[in-house]
């Protein structure tokens, strides 16, 4: 094997995004859009979270915009977002390759290894809500995560067979890095060489302010109680009628819901554990149904 | 002789995981060739970030010849059961077996089977697979569509036996001669033939630093290195050295800058921060001892622009991070302390012993209780506990669970509390482990106490104690605690009563624990006076013989005893570590009512160097004579010799000069207990020995006369009680 060598810087935040759906599309993935909902994470997306499960082989990347509420600051932070992209890509079963498929990925984007220092440091990812967990990494670059690299163990309470190796890129963060640049607004979104240079903020800065106030101030508790009480009756009622899929899709927007609520600060300890319950057990509701589902239709 | 090398390559081994594995692999090597009956003369284990080595030396090319022995029935034993012998042995008629001689049984039939030896590539090709696949890992995952379990995928096999492949498949895996090097300076593949071979490549080509040893000597003195050219001083952290040299195949080690506008945080955030999240070294000045702006890193390659990249890679993100942290350490200043304890109304401390704000009511209590026998102002110690746990739901905290009470501490100054209040919420953690500092500020004492007293007396109302080697709450850690604090400060509290109190007071507030209804607790209360404290209560229903308050202390009264059996435990502990003799420990702890710490170790100590004496070894042998010679005759007898001799049945000078002797210095001996000083008691019966040596040279303690006898005998059982009013001698080693 020859000694690994990175092209080019990429251009802008968008060139850096073409450039890893280009090379995880020429490595067999079905290049997908993001999920038309609110989610706190790229693996939420059923694409990740119920294709692991089943025994059909998969192969998906995609960028999924993630929700975060609590981690609004009102675009005063620079390293801290309400709303950002995670870039997911999930190969079933993982290839014995992984760890060298990912590797050229970060080479494709313009990091050089053998000026950087790319490490894969314990990190066992672990999502309760979807009673999914996995052994894997955080991948450090010069000591910053740029990566989070999990073989999946279990789904929906489930052991996984064949098991998927999955691999989340914070997108911001990542760009940062490549560019060198402190502040995440002033991120180059398109080419800077354009006609119409767009910076991260530029796109997304007013978003974050507005976002961030009704996050913290404006959200209507009452409102979002009986919006909760109403997507669990929902993916409940959906469940029972034995369809998976928008039982799902209820059970992550019951799970937005409650992190609204949360954001707002509105909830003691103890029923924060009862909603997360709740929200765990439509998820994996869902997922169990939707695993049965696909056996019986590969058998 | 021939030589077994065996490597297990995989994707990343987490580093804290690395050094057991070697070892396992090692002794599972080493069981799996002595089960098959092979010897060698060499093992040599190796381990890093992706991978596990065996090297195995002098082993032989088979396995030694055995002959497998079966005892069969005697000769002239009935047909049925020669037949049977015949079939289990596997031999065809009974010619084929030998005969055998015993003196007991007669002669009787032996089937002998030559197990020729096996080769060792044999051996290996199962052994290896048994072992991967039975591995134990802290935690293991599957990959692809395997069955198999490692750590992470296990990527490549080599196995080489003098030389040559063993071959084997494990779940697909094929074993190989083939190993890979660092990822980036010099991957390979390599093949190799020898263990010689296999470590040069890799440590030349492969850039792989193959022994834990040397790399975290490596990182260690370039770590070393690095900041003394810059007149710097690492901040040494061997948990941390260790790690590193689990992340690290090819470790290079970089000095980079940090923001000097950082260092106005507190010093263990920084340092925390570095440590926990980024993995790096802090750095001071040797001239003022404060934190230098400077980290160490160590990198797992030689780049090409010198480190310079990851130099400044780095201290972008240890800036975001230290960010973070001043976030949290601008907005927790803007709450008063006071107003963040208000928060633990909602945390439990622990279900049945109520929230952390019901704790910290009643250490503040306790804290206030004990001042006055610690020096420490009450108010000042009621201050501090009532703030001391506040810190826990600050900002900086829930980011750094670690700087729980330090946090608080900074807090307490910047708000401006007294300085005393500061310090006590600081360290009322502490100690947190054998080595780690106890407080020694007054007021720290009292808090620091009493938050340990609270917490264990607590878990003992509800009887969640420790069992085996299961000790989640780490009551074991606090009790230490409370003993060392209390000897390495002198203070002298009654034990028995805190904890008695304590635990009355805990099962007061948790009737249902203990079968007592509610309704009957506090009809029991109403009846006593009004404004009586539990101390009182206790006291006053002990003596009435029944009723609930009765049962509920009596109760109260058992735990105690038990957990002070659990702090005797400790402080024996303790002592040993400390390098006391056991006897010693022993002979002390058989006294009765001893629950002063500060007496046992003072006891403990005097005894010590009594018996380093002339005169305390000599008295040792009297006494062991003594005591022997009781014992010898009180089993003749099959009665104890108790009470005094009578001085009317004196014969001899000796036995005179003796009682008299013993009266004096127990008398003066009980002066010096009495004022604890036990150097002068046992002084006091040192002066027993030039007596006691007259008494067994000039006089025979079996008389002939039954009288004389018994009252020679009294004279023995009086230098016994004596030297007991010290410690129990008969547990000393002579």
């Amino acid at each position: 094997m020859t000694a690994p060598t990175a092209r080019e810087k990429p251009a802008s935040f968008q060139d850096l995004i073409l450039r890893l759906q280009a090379y995880w599309a020429a490595q067999g993935c079905a290049i997908l859009q993001p999920y038309d909902m609110e989610v706190g994470a790229g693996t939420l997306h059923p694409a990740t979270v119920l294709r692991a499960l089943g025994p059909k082989d998969w192969r998906a990347a995609y960028v999924q915009p993630s929700r975060r509420p609590a981690d609004a600051r009102y675009g005063e932070n620079p390293n801290r977002l309400g709303h950002y992209y995670q870039y997911q890509v999930i190969l079933k079963p993982n290839p014995a390759n992984l760890q060298d498929l990912y590797l050229n990925s970060l080479y494709e984007i313009g990091i050089d290894p053998s000026v950087h220092d790319i490490r894969f440091v314990e990190d066992d990812w672990e999502n309760p809500t979807v009673g999914a967990w996995g052994l894997g990494w955080e991948v450090w670059c010069d000591g910053m995560e740029v990566s989070q690299y999990t073989y999946f163990q279990q789904v929906g309470g489930l052991d996984v067979f064949p098991v998927s190796g999955e691999l989340t890129y914070g997108l911001e963060r990542l760009a940062m890095y490549v560019f060198g640049v402190d502040n995440v607004y002033n991120l180059p979104f398109n080419d800077p060489a354009s006609e119409t240079p767009l910076s991260y903020g530029d796109v997304f800065l007013q978003n974050e302010r507005e976002q961030s106030a009704f996050n913290f101030e404006l959200a209507d508790v009452e409102m979002l109680q009986s919006w909760f009480t109403g997507c669990e009756k929902q993916s409940t009622a959906l469940r029972e009628a034995g369809k998976p899929l928008p039982a799902y899709d209820f059970a992550l927007k019951a799970s937005h819901v409650f992190n609204l609520i949360d954001a707002r600060g509105a909830i003691s300890p103890t029923e924060r554990q009862a909603f997360i319950g709740r929200v765990r057990d439509l998820a994996r509701g869902a997922a169990e149904l939707w695993a049965k589902q696909e056996e019986e239709r590969a058998a | 002789m021939a030589e077994l090398l065996l490597e297990l390559f995989s994707e990343e081994i987490p580093a804290r995981m690395q050094a057991k594995a070697e070892a396992d692999l090692k002794a599972a090597v080493e069981s799996g060739l002595s089960e098959a009956g092979v010897a060698f003369e060499r093992i040599t284990a190796l381990s890093g970030p992706r991978r596990l080595t065996v090297c195995v030396e002098g082993l032989p090319a088979k396995s030694a010849d055995v002959k497998e022995e079966r005892k069969g029935p005697k000769v002239g034993a009935p047909e049925k059961a020669v037949e049977g012998f015949l079939r289990g042995a596997g031999l065809n008629s009974i010619d084929e077996a030998e005969v055998r001689s015993d003196p007991k049984k007669g002669d009787f039939y032996v089937a002998v089977r030559e197990v020729p030896g096996r080769p060792l590539p044999d051996i290996i090709a199962e052994m290896v697979p048994d072992i991967v696949r039975s591995f134990h890992w802290p935690k293991s995952m599957r990959w692809g569509r395997g069955e198999l379990r490692w750590v992470r995928p296990l990527q490549r096999v080599l196995c080489i036996f003098d030389g040559k492949v063993v071959d084997f498949e494990i779940d697909g895996l094929t074993s190989g001669n083939e190993t890979e090097g660092h990822r980036v300076h010099g991957r390979g593949p390599f093949k190799v033939s020898s263990f010689d071979e296999y470590k040069t490549l890799l440590e030349s080509k492969g850039s792989v630093i193959l022994s834990r040893e040397d790399r975290r000597l490596l990182i260690d003195e370039k770590a070393h290195v690095i900041c003394h050219e810059r007149g710097l001083e690492l901040v040494e952290d061997k948990g941390l050295l260790e790690e590193v040299t689990g992340l690290a195949e090819w470790p290079v080690v970089i000095l980079g800058d940090m923001d000097p506008d950082f260092l106005s945080l507190p010093g263990e955030v920084i340092q925390l921060s570095m440590r926990t999240h980024q993995k790096y070294f802090a750095v001071r000045d040797p001239k003022t001892g404060d934190l230098a702006p400077h980290f160490v890193v160590v990198a797992n390659i030689d780049a090409t622009d010198g480190g310079k990249a990851i130099a400044e890679g780095n201290s972008r993100v240890l800036s975001a991070r230290l960010d973070d942290a001043r976030f949290f350490w601008d907005n927790d200043r803007k709450t008063p302390l006071a107003t963040m304890a208000e928060k633990l109304k909602t945390i439990d401390f622990k279900k049945e012993l109520g929230t952390v704000a019901d704790k910290v009511e009643r250490i503040a209590a306790l804290a206030r209780d004990l001042a006055p026998k610690v020096g420490a102002d009450p108010d000042l110690a009621e201050r501090a506990a009532r703030l001391a746990k506040a810190d826990l739901v600050s900002g900086m905290v829930g980011e750094f669970p670690e700087l729980q009470g330090v946090m608080g501490g900074y807090y307490a100054r910047e708000q401006g509390e007294d300085e005393a209040v500061a310090t006590a919420i600081a360290e009322h953690y502490k100690p947190v482990g054998p080595s780690d500092q106890v407080p020694s500020e007054p007021v720290s004492i009292a808090v620091a106490l009493a938050d340990k007293l609270d917490t264990l007396v607590g878990f003992w109302a509800i009887d969640e104690k420790p069992t085996g080697s299961k000790d989640p709450f780490a009551l074991r850690r606090a009790a230490l605690g409370v003993v060392r604090i209390i000897l390495e400060n002198g203070v002298r509290i009654d034990q028995t009563q805190y904890l008695a109190d304590g635990i009355a007071d805990m099962l007061l507030r948790q009737p249902n624990a203990v079968d007592i209804s509610a309704e009957q607790i506090e009809h029991a209360i109403a009846s006593a006076s009004p404004e009586t404290s539990v101390a009182d209560l206790r006291r006053e229903f002990a003596a009435t013989q029944r009723g609930a308050l009765h049962q509920l202390f009596g109760l109260a009264d058992k735990k105690a005893e038990d957990l002070l059996a659990f702090f005797a435990d400790r402080l024996k502990q303790y002592l040993r570590d400390a390098g006391a003799r056991y006897d010693l420990i022993d002979a002390v702890f058989a006294l009765e009512n001893q629950d002063d710490l500060v007496l046992i170790v003072k006891r403990v100590e005097a005894l010590g160097a009594f018996l380093e004496t002339d005169d305390g070894a000599n008295l040792l042998a009297g006494y062991k004579r003594a005591a022997n010679i009781l014992k010898a005759e009180e089993k003749k007898d099959g009665r104890a010799f108790e009470g005094t001799p009578d001085p009317a049945l004196f014969e001899q000078d000796e036995e005179r000069s003796l009682a008299a002797a013993i009266t004096e210095s127990v008398t003066s001996a009980e002066a010096a207990l009495a004022g604890e000083d036990f150097e002068k008691a046992m002084g006091a019966l040192s002066s027993l020995r030039a007596p006691v040596d007259a008494f067994f040279d000039a006089v025979t303690v079996n008389a002939e006369s039954a009288e004389l006898r018994q009252n020679r005998l009294l004279i023995l059982t009086s230098i016994r009680d004596a030297l007991h009013r010290v410690a129990d001698f008969s547990k000393l080693a002579a």
